[in-house]
């Protein structure tokens, strides 16, 4: 039997459902419930294939936790600024709204800039050792994709420029396709969010009644959060840490 | 406004949850270089960032004030999700199933 609508929303308050609840807010909470299944799948692959790369850089050689740390902090922020941006329109201050809004965006843009950045250092990584002596590897100055490289080098100076690529070994592959499509989720909510921003410039189109457009936004962005939390626990702390025996 | 959204945390609590999601982040980056916890290290770093992730999901997703509905559609697709990274990593590294 259908109910009227009960939820707080807006707009659509006059829509009939079955539930009673706003269908456009279901629709985007079963969309992020099937989107975690998505970044599972992500995840695992790249589980199942850790420490199977036949040839080297290896994740120990090319994260940089204290950046990566950077970012995630921005992007915790971001997700403040997204939560406060939706409290100010409830509230009818719309100045507030577009501030914090537009610092969602440029936080949002900041998170993909570390990670341009991060792709673009992992593609340049490049290794130079003058000396390869038996002498220094023992002391456990060099890590294991370097002593790899001196165990294999016929001189002493050994010099590689081979960056991690998609196509280098199997972590570059599913290291690029998890963060990569994390990336472009990260991407697709700065447009929305501009969008939002914009469309408040316009009468009528951003209001207290009509905050479902926003609080719609808002899950979706803290969504992108919370998959990170996981991406950076996951890949980058564990996969980074020298496990003893590993 | 509605009943749901009176409970809604404050701009103060909003704020002080993004405090504590920073010092837990903090606290992990800190216990990744505390190489003598050995394997220690993995649950400590889960319960973590199950934390971070059980706060942004309650308080800025507002799951808390919501209808249950919405919880059990999000929830089981985080726990359908969880389950196939364990089996999967299960079937790959003790070759549980091969034939």
């Amino acid at each position: 039997m259908a109910t009227e609508v009960n939820n707080d929303t807006n707009h659509d308050d006059h829509e009939y459902t079955t539930t009673g609840l706003n269908h456009r807010k279901m629709l985007m909470w079963a969309f992020l419930g099937s989107d975690c299944m998505f970044f599972g799948a992500l995840i695992a692959t790249y589980l199942v294939y850790q420490g199977k790369s036949l040839v080297g850089p290896y994740p120990v050689d090319v994260f940089d936790i204290p950046v990566t740390s950077v970012s995630t902090f921005v992007l915790l922020m971001s997700s403040m600024s997204m939560v406060l941006a939706y409290a100010a329109l409830t509230q009818n201050k719309i100045s507030g709204f577009r501030i914090w809004m537009a610092s969602t965006a440029i936080m949002g843009a900041t998170f993909i800039g570390f990670q341009v950045y991060e792709f673009s250092s992992f593609s340049t990584f490049h290794v130079d050792i003058e000396s390869c002596n038996e002498k220094i590897v023992k002391h456990g100055i060099f890590d294991e994709y370097e002593e790899e490289l001196c165990a294999n080098a016929k001189e002493d100076h050994v010099e590689t420029h081979d960056g991690l690529q998609p196509q280098t070994n199997l972590f570059g592959t599913t290291f690029y396709t998890l963060t990569g499509f994390h990336g472009a989720h990260v991407t697709l909510g700065i447009i929305w969010i501009l969008s939002l921003l914009f469309l408040s410039y316009k009468k009528g189109m951003i209001t207290p009644e009509r905050h479902l457009d926003v609080d719609l936004a808002a899950l979706y962005w803290h969504f992108v959060d919370v998959v990170w939390i996981v991406i950076f626990t996951v890949i980058y702390l564990f996969g980074v840490f020298p496990f003893p025996g590993s | 406004m509605s009943q749901e959204e009176a409970h809604h945390p404050t701009a103060k609590q909003y704020f002080r949850i993004a405090m504590v999601l920073s010092v837990i982040t903090a606290v992990e980056v800190g216990i990744f270089y505390l190489e003598f916890l050995g394997y220690w290290m993995v649950p400590i770093l889960v319960v973590l960032s199950t934390a971070k992730f059980a706060l942004v999901v309650m308080y800025y997703m507002h799951l808390r004030y919501e209808h249950k509905l919405f919880s059990y559609l999000f929830v089981s697709g985080v726990v359908l999700a969880t389950i196939v990274i364990f089996a999967l990593v299960a079937l790959f590294s003790f070759g549980i199933g091969r034939w």
